[in-house]
């Protein structure tokens, strides 16, 4: 019965398993012992998890969200064909407006692979740039990566190429390639969703990169956090091993390149590249003075290449096609796509790739669909705990690096977190002092002490007049809350002190009505005693 | 997991664990890892051992334990939870869920309820921000958490530890 032999797609992705994903795949297997189920990474299409595929000949027909209890109904109608009476019927996946009209390249195998299948990885276009690159001088693979433009995706957007190649000018025997995996950012899960939906792309990226500087060992720091994330990454560096893609003879080549997976231990400050280097030579992560630069003093004092989950896994497709074809994507000097995601209050929730460029306003009504409470949508933080506070005033930048310098904020890993007007953005940029007090990590004085003045002034401003005094009081704590922000950001030896200062001045600076003590949500609003 | 390790059983136990990471190019950590999984948490006796065995100082690796939030020095309940408190989730009503949760358990952050059930630690982003708020039961990462949700949760939860018993 060809019914009993249908393909049905899972997700294995957190996302999708936070929802449910392995209940509806339990509830399946039971029901229809001899369908095959394919456990894949998440197409990003966050809101319509878990979302389930079925193989079809037109192509795989997509239903979601779906529910354990939601099997049997399914089962009972024309799903397995993949037809269109059950409510839950998305219609064919590719053709789903939100997933149609991406550009997906760094993304282009996420949600379609089985994550851990070699075979799958190969005949969706996977190895052929480690192919390439095996073909030709480490300067040349170096030259490919600088004529795709590409920048570092963790947020710095540092032009990956010229890293490379001081490392690759970096005279040693010994050297290393890191990547960065410890993505503590809130709003952001790019790299996750890369690690669990297509991890081959990653270690490809990092082999690639090996033999561009000369390197024969890697390390993923990876955030404890991501207990999915290590679990794949851990069957698909043996699965790579066993296929001789990694280890001493690389696909044959006689090169080397092996590949460990370190875990982080909750510690925000190690997504730093100098505190990460600390802690993967087993110390506290206290954050290195630069210069010199890691890739001339990096790992255990060799050169290293320290690079983002997706900077990394944007190299295979670069080496592939070349990198004229990557950096055709983008506007300015931005090249590229940037895997956007849409966090928070949002409605479609989820990961949008697309080339530079493109407006603010767009993702968030287009793609997002406005606020998932349906309240309108008052604010949004772009790149993270460290980034600005931006109002709808600002919606119709272009995402890219430089059109948001320019208004003060950064697009860094490309996280977006939305709020409704709930929010009390003074309560916003407490937290963002809070944060820094919990997760500094000690070395310099602006960031160790100056986040916890900060919170004590913020609390002075937003507190009742008895408390801070006269108005003209008032005034002077915002006067020395911007001077604080101004030490942090010039005191700092790293971007934690540094930017922290960022989503509380953007947040002063747009919202001021919510430092007055009765705004909604400040204390004396609620009659809190002070006492 | 919170096995009150006596010691020759915690000698043991950390002699082979560190034998089979000493070969790895900075061991510390996969060392604490692997001794918290263990043990569910590092005892004080195994620091003098741990830094003899890589040539550290006891203040090396008391250093480097107290620096991470992950590590800890004293058991914890039979299960961890934690909650997300970082931006996206608040923008999706955390800082209600966590008072709630907290009311709840009758517990704070950084401590176990009274049956020594669950641990209850804050944390900064579980990488679920599409489906917000997320918290963390173990290994287990849940979207989209009300309180109808936690009490479904807390009650699979506390089954299943039943039964194990």
């Amino acid at each position: 019965m060809s019914t009993n032999t249908a393909t049905v797609y899972i997700p294995r992705d957190t996302t999708a398993l936070s929802l449910g994903a392995d209940k509806v795949a339990a509830q399946l297997q039971n029901q229809q012992p001899n369908i095959n189920i394919v456990r894949n990474g998440s197409r990003g299409l966050f809101w319509l998890e878990p979302m389930i595929e079925v193989a079809t000949p037109k192509g795989r027909v997509a239903y979601g969200p779906v529910q354990p209890e939601d099997v049997e109904s399914l089962l009972a109608s024309d799903f397995l064909q993949g037809g269109s009476s059950h409510p839950l019927y998305l219609g064919l996946t590719e053709q789903i407006p939100y997933l149609a009209q991406q550009q997906r390249v760094t993304f282009a195998r996420v949600g379609v692979t089985d994550p851990v299948s070699l075979n799958d990885y190969r005949a969706h276009g996977g190895l052929v740039g480690l192919e390439k690159a095996l073909a030709l001088q480490a300067q040349a693979i170096v030259d490919e990566v600088k004529t795709s433009g590409l920048r570092g995706r963790g947020g710095a957007a540092f032009p990956t190429g010229i890293k490379w190649q001081t490392v690759l000018d970096a005279p040693s025997d010994k050297k290393y390639i890191v990547c960065n995996a410890d993505e503590g950012d809130s709003g952001t899960f790019a790299d996750r969703m890369l690690m669990e939906g297509d991890p081959y792309c990653l270690i490809e990226g990092m082999i690639i990169a090996g033999l561009a500087v000369g390197a024969d060992q890697g390390y993923i720091y990876l955030r404890e956090e991501y207990p999915v994330a290590h679990a794949i990454l851990n069957e698909a560096i043996a699965c790579a091993e066993q296929a001789n893609i990694l280890g001493d003879n690389i696909l044959g080549s006689g090169k080397r390149f092996n590949l460990q997976v370190r875990l982080g231990a909750g510690a925000y400050i190690c997504g730093e590249e100098t505190s990460l280097l600390e802690s993967l030579e087993g110390k506290r992560g206290m954050v290195r003075a630069k210069p010199p630069l890691p890739a001339i003093v990096g790992l255990f004092g060799q050169p290293t290449i320290v690079n983002n989950v997706i900077s990394l896994a944007s190299v295979p497709d670069i080496l592939a096609k070349g990198g004229e074809h990557y950096q055709e994507f983008g506007t300015g000097r931005s090249r590229g796509t940037l895997p956007f995601q849409l966090a928070g209050n949002i409605k479609q929730g989820g990961l949008v790739e697309l080339a530079f460029g493109a407006s603010l306003k767009t993702l968030l009504q287009d793609f997002g669909g406005g606020t998932r409470s349906g309240k309108p949508m008052r604010a949004v933080q772009i790149g993270g705990p460290l980034g600005a506070y931006l109002p709808e005033e600002l919606w119709d930048t272009p995402l890219d690096y430089e059109a948001f310098m320019a208004i003060g904020a950064g697009v860094g890993h490309g996280g977006i977190v939305a709020f409704d007007d709930s929010v009390n953005l003074s309560q916003q940029a407490r937290f963002s002092m809070e944060f820094c007090t919990i997760e500094s990590c000690g070395k310099c004085t602006p960031c160790r002490i100056g986040s916890t003045r900060g919170v004590e002034v913020i609390d002075r401003i937003t507190n009742d007049e008895q408390r801070s005094g006269s108005l003209e009081e008032r005034e002077k704590q915002i006067e020395l809350l911007e001077e604080l922000c101004d030490t942090m950001v010039h005191g700092s030896l790293c971007a934690m002190g540094g930017m922290t200062p960022i989503p509380v001045t953007s947040a002063l600076k747009h919202f001021p009505q919510d430092f007055l003590p009765n705004a909604a949500g400040n204390k004396a609003a609620q009659g809190a005693d002070h006492a | 997991m919170t096995t009150t390790a006596d010691s020759s059983t915690l000698a043991a136990t950390l002699n082979s664990i560190i034998a089979e990471h000493q070969g790895l190019e900075g061991p510390l950590l996969p060392i604490l890892h692997a001794t918290q999984k263990a043990l569910g948490y590092i005892p004080s006796e195994a620091v003098p051992v741990i830094a003899q065995q890589l040539q550290l100082t006891k203040a090396e690796v008391h250093g480097v334990i107290s620096f991470y939030h992950f590590f800890r020095s004293h058991p914890a309940g039979n299960n961890t939870i934690q909650i997300c408190r970082a931006e996206s989730c608040q923008s999706m009503g955390s800082r209600e869920l966590e008072a709630n949760i907290k009311q709840r358990l009758k517990t704070d952050y950084h401590q176990t309820t009274a049956d020594g059930e669950i641990t209850l630690e804050p944390v900064y982003c579980l990488g679920n921000c599409a489906c917000s708020p997320a918290i963390r039961v173990n290994d287990d990462i849940h979207g989209r958490v009300t309180m109808d949700k936690f009490e479904h949760i807390l009650d699979e939860l506390l089954t299943v530890a039943v039964e194990l018993k």
